[in-house]
């Protein structure tokens, strides 16, 4: 029987290593899409819960500071071996019950069902589209790395400022800002997994997580505040 | 209640530029830089995502 491989040309040959780089940074972005859509289901199941509890508002910021400590001092190392799942479901779930508590103030808006639903939606079409894009692409957008990580920095002290100065129009600045710099991290991410950069499916489910819920905060954020409510 | 979380919501979010700072430097220095038609290839889906945030704005005035 003929050898399978002699029947490709000399360039169709796949060299073994190339080969196993190929798998394995398959595995890392299915992995990853298995453990985001497990996450964003977790977040929504706490999310209900949190609604139906009716959980005031200042619940979001305390779930919100617990995850992000969580994210900064807890994650990097357990993301190393397989107790990050647990924590990346503690990080989302906490997320998604503060997002409950906001969830329940839009509610009590007039047409505050129409503002999530057209969030949500939003929110869906923006991540497809761009890791759709990203995944499809030949360019590889880890050149908006630093581009990325100076604009966050400029919006976080901007959100600083805004905590305590309460301003609806600097509200509505940072969250324009926050929409397309985390578009940014998706093309950014996604491109990272698929040229191999990203190994570690539980740090890359985490940072698609958050650009998600980014998203979907400061769209909510943007059509309430533009929605003459 | 609510002045405290204000400031230790403040305080972490100048915990995370402390996390940032050596993030940005690092990709700033030994980032891959950007080739010919790269910004445009980001720019192009960024510029999507406005128009779609512009209707949504008018589906829901």
């Amino acid at each position: 029987m003929a050898n399978p491989k002699s029947f490709l040309s000399k360039q169709q040959e796949i060299p073994a290593a190339r080969a196993g780089s190929v798998l394995e940074t398959n595995k890392v972005l299915k992995n990853t899409y298995l453990l985001l859509a497990a996450t964003l289901g977790f977040s929504a199941f706490t999310a209900m819960l949190s609604m139906a509890l009716a959980m005031p508002s200042w619940v979001y910021l305390v779930s919100v500071i617990g995850a992000m400590l969580l994210g900064m001092f807890v994650l990097p190392r357990a993301a190393q071996s397989a107790s990050g799942v647990g924590v990346i479901f503690l990080i989302t779930g906490m997320l998604g019950f503060g997002l409950g508590s906001i969830l329940s103030m839009y509610m009590a808006l007039p047409n505050g069902p129409s503002i999530i639903a057209t969030a949500f939606g939003g929110t869906a079409v923006i991540f497809l589209g761009l890791s759709g894009y990203a995944l499809t692409s030949k360019r590889d957008f880890s050149f908006l790395g630093g581009f990325l990580f100076a604009g966050m920095m400029v919006a976080v002290v901007a959100m600083i400022a805004n905590i305590f100065l309460n301003m609806p129009a600097l509200a509505l600045a940072v969250s324009a800002a926050i929409i397309l710099l985390m578009s940014g991290f998706i093309l950014f991410d996604t491109s990272r997994i698929k040229s191999g950069a990203e190994t570690n499916y539980i740090m890359a489910t985490y940072g698609i997580y958050l650009a998600i819920f980014n998203i979907f905060i400061s769209l909510l954020q943007i059509l309430g505040i533009m929605g003459d409510d | 209640m609510e002045l405290f979380l204000k400031i230790a919501a403040a305080g972490v979010m100048i915990m995370m530029l402390f996390f940032l700072w050596p993030a940005y430097k690092a990709w700033q220095e030994n980032g891959p830089k950007a080739e010919k038609g790269d910004w445009q290839a980001a720019i192009l889906p960024l510029a999507a995502v406005v128009g779609l945030v512009i209707v949504l704005i008018m589906l829901v005035r």
